[in-house]
């Protein structure tokens, strides 16, 4: 008897392709990417023969066109002359902007009635779970319908604003008075106060952008204040822990946040621009139309929910020993939310808020459903409408929708990874 | 195996590549059942009532030439289309005819591929304002907002107008004709703007008519019509040539009603008026023939809905609650622009 | 020594606790107002409450049943004197409910779609309570119950009752006699389904489910000498020659001599809850044997596999829904053969399954993550090959897992199914209420459609996640 003290000898037989696991996978992966390739060839294939069949061609020549339609929320200056290129980009930052509010209101209401749906108080506890079920169990399409026509039926029309001589003979008030008296909310859409300055500083045009000096002089200034604000809390921290007394910092650190803006807002003669009643319209001012008040509001209810339960989820997973630890320290039920419980429930929270952020974003296209103006309604409704080219608007689209969820996942994982428990 | 699968595959698609579409009759006959492309629910144009059954003007186009193909109205199959899928269901070949209210332009002519084979309805785009805006001209509207619906050529018109007359608007886009309705009711726009059929219709449905006017600017032409597929040119001699039927059938009189009487009249009196024996395929005339289809193709045709002011009548007539008028879609011996060329 | 001057003998009778800490009063202190904060927060919920109330209550109370237009309505609503708050025209809701539920199916048919329906209930009785005798009869019984209710009250004739009724008896008595037995009622239903919605002759159908036998059975034979996937890819060609050579044949004779046929109802005529019902049915359950296979290739040491599984879900799951469905409008009928022609449901449904798959890959992926790594050591110490211990070993329990998850995305699928009316379909929210909309006798209502449907939505939707919360703590307790 002998025992097989060497492994048997590799002599190399093509049966070993299919019954050896160690070259199994290498076959496998072989017939894998021979059926991918065929598959790829044959897509192509079939694409080439139906778009010469219809007499089509693959082109994106017409991104340069004329677009010949008006997009009545214009991040950067855009008029019916411009290209169908220009109206893409229109497009997505719109649907940029939905996202960004969207995400952050979300975020907000999500984390209070997160924590509001785990209080004591029976009625807010009740009242919490009710509005979260109904929200998540009802389609989001509904709720976008169902805000855009609560804000245009329920909001007065912009003549009612009006003042007429004769009104203010007869000491009448108009039917509708604005908001603080510089905020007005139309049934088309709200109007605010707009930052205007007599001497502005004026444009420089990058890639045919218009960027506003003004605005980027004012941002560099908060910016640099906010990294004085900084250097002195440090400063002051450092003071702190050698000597044991912590300086007075408060009116230096306002000094340093507000005075520099101030000053060069001064410098600038800053004022107001507010919105007025004339001819049909209000106008001056920013005016927000109400297909993206309404959009964001619907997403941020919706999505809100979501966030809410994994908030909710969050602060379940912490231990009870946590909070009650920070009692007997003596903090307050709010501290030891804001300090102990929420920053460790965040690690489990992120990321199902990773994957909210991405819906939201891939949301936006149910826009469309009121005709707000984004990606989806430019490039994939009315360009596409306009020019015939699906083929060309859909890959484009999809690409877009693509890159940005890959950035945005990446973003938020590298957010992720930098608040994950260290464990040493 | 993989490898000649593959070549089967591209050698197959290439000799197909070479035939474009044509033969849509055979595909109709061989199907026995027309494909028409419809609107999704356009009051008096497309709709299904509450039966299921989709009634309408353009519907009943659709009808008109099931019938003259196939003999039988109801062999229709109604593929409800939005105004982004409409073009694009005609040209992959889902659809035989595209019968939603669609405007004939260049571009769709041209750069789509596709053909419009005929005007079943003159229009024009138009605007409507609440009385009490104390305006009575488009060009008054510097400033406004104004609803336009989307995907369609309305909103180009709307653009061109308001530059050519050098006036600003805010454009406020709505996704379909209900939810127009529902903000220029509301006030959440000044004016309201679409087709003048469309605005009419609207006006008709308000609870208080009366308070609205429907500007008179007509600031585009509107031909809408059906639409077949660039390159088959007998299907769409044979989709003209069932709407021009409508025509001269209501140019010569024959109705859904009397139309036996007719054909039993024109089958006994050898001078009957020829091109009514040739419309209806009465005695040995068989314009059907050189088409492809019955020698009763017309008469089929007729006697689905009618001619087309019975048509006209029964969907969007005067008595009907949309209440239009006849205006440029008259016959041409009434003033108006529908016009067929002599059956012969 | 301290004189103890007082001793008490008897203890006294227990008081009764102070108003405030008793009763209506302690509960209202302790839950309602128990500090400032807390009292703020009620007052503002009240208030919140009690305008929402205000501002519906009269309006949905006002309803008017009895109408057959907007202008009856709002005719009789101002007879009543209630014109200043106005008042729901529900009428619309009595008169047009069918195409908001079946959209344009033949009314004569509607027995179809409901005994499928209820079929579907039974069908998935032996997934929810596996071998549980009295529960998988009780839930046949009183589904067969409703399912005959529902008939009657649609007006259905009575063979069709006799026979739907006798079918749910049947099945009942199934259950009970031999529930594990059910799990063949659940891998006939989606055939049965098919058939009962688009009718046809029975043979067609049996015929394509022969292919699946034919497919099954040669598996099983060759699976022990060339491997599982091999076995799959024979299968797969003999069910391949059988459906496009073979069965055209047989099934045309078949349905010459037994003309077993149903009327053949058109996916065009499909609409309302139904089409969304079909959809996201077919969707999750066709999704789910793709999305297994996507997180296993997910996770496979395998590059290549793995390197296409991740971008195959990772693009789906990048994309808006709405892209894809437009997708499978504009670019599907580019990617076939040219010429290649099938109606938009069925595109649609494709895309929607493609689109769900990448989803259930994830969450079977969080289910396979969830595993100890114990469980795969055990089952490759036991020398089970990589399909045995699947099949064995993992999958019951990563499935088991995900069941909430899945539940969750079929919530989420179910609502998105609204979609699909931007693409020209009739989906209860936007389809069937345009419909209903060009009807000049309903033209200019708004609310009521809104209303009628979102309701619907919430009642299924709720149940659902009520049950997959329950699901979620009934599989809690095995875990920990």
């Amino acid at each position: 008897m002998t025992l097989a003290i060497d492994a048997p000898k590799d002599h190399f037989r093509l049966s070993m392709l299919v019954y050896d696991t160690r070259y199994r996978s290498y076959t496998i992966q072989f017939i894998v990417l021979l059926l991918f390739f065929a598959f790829l060839v044959w897509l192509t294939n079939n694409t080439i023969a139906n778009l010469a069949m219809r007499d089509k061609d693959i082109n994106f020549d017409f991104l340069f066109n004329r677009a010949g339609y008006d997009i009545d929320q214009q991040l950067i200056p855009y008029t019916n002359d411009s290209t169908h290129g220009r109206a893409l980009f229109v497009g997505l930052l719109n649907t940029l902007v939905v996202a960004f509010f969207g995400c952050l209101f979300a975020t907000i209401l999500g984390v209070f009635v997160g924590i509001l749906r785990l209080s004591k108080n029976w009625l807010v506890a009740r009242l919490m779970t009710v509005y979260i079920e109904v929200f998540r169990n009802v389609p989001l399409l509904l709720w976008i319908i169902l805000t855009f026509v609560v804000f245009s039926e329920t909001r007065p029309q912009p003549k009612d604003f009006r003042v007429t001589d004769e009104m203010i003979a007869a000491g009448q008030e108009p039917a509708a008075n604005m908001l603080f008296g510089v905020i007005a909310v139309t049934n088309r859409g709200s109007s605010f106060p707009a930052p205007l300055v007599d001497r502005p500083l004026g444009t420089v045009t990058i890639a045919t952008v218009p960027v506003n000096l003004t605005v980027v002089a004012t941002l560099a200034i908060l910016l640099a204040s906010i990294w004085g604000n900084i250097v002195l809390r440090r400063r002051a921290k450092a003071v702190q822990e050698a000597t044991g007394d912590r300086p007075v910092t408060w009116w230096k650190s306002l000094l340093i946040l507000f005075a520099p803006v101030i000053l060069f807002l001064a410098a600038l003669g800053f004022h107001w621009d507010y919105p007025a009643l004339k001819g049909f319209n209000f106008q001056g001012g920013i005016t927000v139309a109400h297909s993206f008040t309404a959009l964001v509001v619907a997403l941020t209810l919706y999505s809100a929910t979501y966030i809410a339960e994994a908030v909710r989820a969050g602060i379940m997973a912490i231990s009870r020993g946590q909070s009650e630890a920070s009692f007997a320290l003596g903090l307050r039920p709010g501290r030891t939310m804001s300090l102990i419980v929420l920053p460790q429930a965040l690690r489990v929270i992120i990321p199902p808020l990773i994957s909210q952020y991405l819906n939201i974003t891939k949301n936006t296209t149910l826009g469309m459903a009121i005709s707000y103006l984004d990606l989806k309604g430019t490039l994939g409704g009315i360009t596409l409408n306009q020019t015939g080219r699906e083929l060309e608007c859909m890959l484009l689209m999809m690409l877009i929708y693509l890159c940005l969820s890959l950035m945005i996942s990446a973003a938020m994982n590298v957010f992720n990874a930098a608040v994950k428990l260290k464990e040493r | 195996m993989n490898k000649s699968v593959l070549l089967g595959t591209v050698a197959a698609a290439t000799i197909v590549a070479g035939s474009a579409f044509a033969g849509t009759l055979d595909d109709v006959k061989a199907r026995g059942e027309l494909i028409c492309g419809s609107n999704t629910g356009l009051t008096g144009f497309g709709a299904p009532d509450a039966s299921g059954n989709w009634a309408g003007f353009d519907v009943d186009l659709c009808r008109a030439v099931a019938a003259a193909v196939l003999g039988d109205p109801t062999k229709v199959k109604f593929v409800p289309t939005t105004g982004e899928t409409r073009f694009t269901a005609l040209a992959s070949g889902e659809v035989d005819v595209l019968v939603r209210n669609s405007t004939w332009t260049f571009s769709r002519d041209n750069d789509l591929k596709l053909d419009f084979v005929a005007v079943n309805y003159y229009d024009g785009q138009g605007f409507m304002v609440k009385k009490d805006l104390g305006v009575s001209s488009a060009k008054e509207l510097d400033g406004a907002t104004v609803c336009i619906q989307t995907g369609t050529t309305t909103e180009l018109n709307l653009a061109d107008f308001f530059k050519s007359n050098n006036i600003s608007y805010t454009p406020v886009t709505v996704a379909d004709d209900s939810e127009a309705q529902r903000q220029y009711e509301a006030g959440a726009c000044d004016a309201f703007t679409t087709d003048a059929s469309g605005l009419a219709s609207t006006r008709a449905a308000m609870a208080d008519p009366a308070n609205h006017i429907i500007l008179p600017e007509i600031i585009s032409k509107e031909p809408l019509g059906p639409v077949v597929r660039h390159g088959d040119n007998n299907w769409g001699d044979i989709v003209r040539w069932s709407y021009f039927a409508l025509l001269i059938a209501e140019e010569k009189g024959i109705t859904k009603a009397n139309i036996d009487d007719i054909v039993k009249a024109a089958t006994d009196d050898a001078s009957y008026d020829p091109e009514v024996k040739r419309l209806l395929g009465v005695g040995d005339n068989d314009t059907g023939k050189l088409m492809g289809v019955d020698a009763k193709w017309a008469y089929n045709a007729i006697k689905a809905g009618g001619n087309y002011g019975e048509i006209f009548e029964a969907n969007i007539g005067s008595a009907t609650p949309i209440g239009l008028a006849r205006g440029l879609n008259a016959l041409w011996t009434e003033g108006g622009l529908q016009y067929a060329p002599p059956l012969r | 020594m301290a004189d103890i001057s007082f001793v008490r003998h008897q203890m006294l009778d227990p008081q009764a606790p102070p108003t405030s800490q008793s009763g209506v009063v302690k509960w209202l202190r302790e839950n309602l107002f128990s500090g400032p904060l807390n009292s703020v927060l009620t007052i503002l919920a009240l208030i919140s409450i009690y305008s929402l109330i205000k501002g519906a209550m009269p309006w949905l109370l006002n309803g008017v049943w009895n109408a057959n237009s907007l202008t009856e309505c709002r005719q009789i609503i101002a007879d009543s004197g209630a014109a200043e708050v106005g008042g729901a025209c529900w009428a619309m809701v009595r008169v047009r409910w069918n195409q908001f539920i079946y959209g344009l199916y033949p009314v004569a048919e509607y027995w179809r779609p409901t005994t499928a329906f209820a079929l579907m209930f039974v069908a998935l009785a032996p997934v929810l309570y596996y071998g549980l005798q009295r529960a998988n009869a009780l839930m046949a019984g009183i589904v067969g119950v409703l399912l005959v209710l529902a008939l009657w009250g649609l007006g259905t004739d009575g063979y069709h009752i006799a026979l739907s009724a006798a079918v749910m008896a049947g099945l009942t008595a199934l259950a009970w006699v031999a529930p594990k037995k059910l799990v063949w009622v659940t891998l006939a239903f989606p055939a049965v389904a098919y058939w009962l919605l688009w009718g046809g002759s029975v043979w067609g159908t049996v015929g394509a489910v022969a292919g699946f036998g034919l497919f099954a059975l040669v598996w099983s034979l060759t699976q022990r000498h060339v491997g599982v996937v091999v076995a799959a890819a024979i299968g797969l060609i003999a069910a391949v020659l059988w459906w496009s050579l073979v069965q055209s044949h047989i099934t045309g004779v078949l349905a010459q001599w037994f003309p077993i046929e149903l009327r053949y109802v058109r996916s065009d005529d499909f609409g309302g809850f139904l089409l969304a019902f079909v959809i996201g049915i077919t969707a999750i359950s066709a999704s789910l044997p793709i999305g297994i296979l996507l997180a296993l290739g997910r996770q496979s040491n395998m590059l290549l596999v793995k390197t296409l599984s991740v971008s195959f879900i990772e693009f789906f799951r990048g994309v808006p829904l709405i892209t894809v469905l437009f997708s499978a409008n504009f670019m599907l009928l580019y990617f076939l053969p040219p010429r290649t022609n099938f109606d938009l449901i069925l595109r649609v449904i494709i895309v929607v399954i493609i689109f769900a798959s990448a989803y259930i890959a994830e969450v079977v992926r969080g289910g396979l993550a969830a595993l100890p790594r114990g469980q795969y050591e055990a089952a490759d110490a036991l020398g089970l090959d990589y399909w045995q211990a699947q099949r064995l070993i993992i999958m019951p329990q990563a499935l088991k897992i995900s069941i909430p998850g899945i539940v969750s995305s079929f919530i989420g699928l179910f609502k998105d199914t609204t979609l699909v009316a931007l693409v020209g379909l009739m989906d209860p929210l936007q389809g069937v209420r345009k419909i209903v909309l060009s009807d000049t006798a309903w033209r200019g209502i708004y609310w009521e459609p809104f209303i009628f449907v979102g309701v619907i939505f919430f009642v299924v939707c709720f149940s659902m996640s009520r049950y997959s919360m329950y699901l979620e703590r009934k599989l809690k307790t095995d875990h920990r």
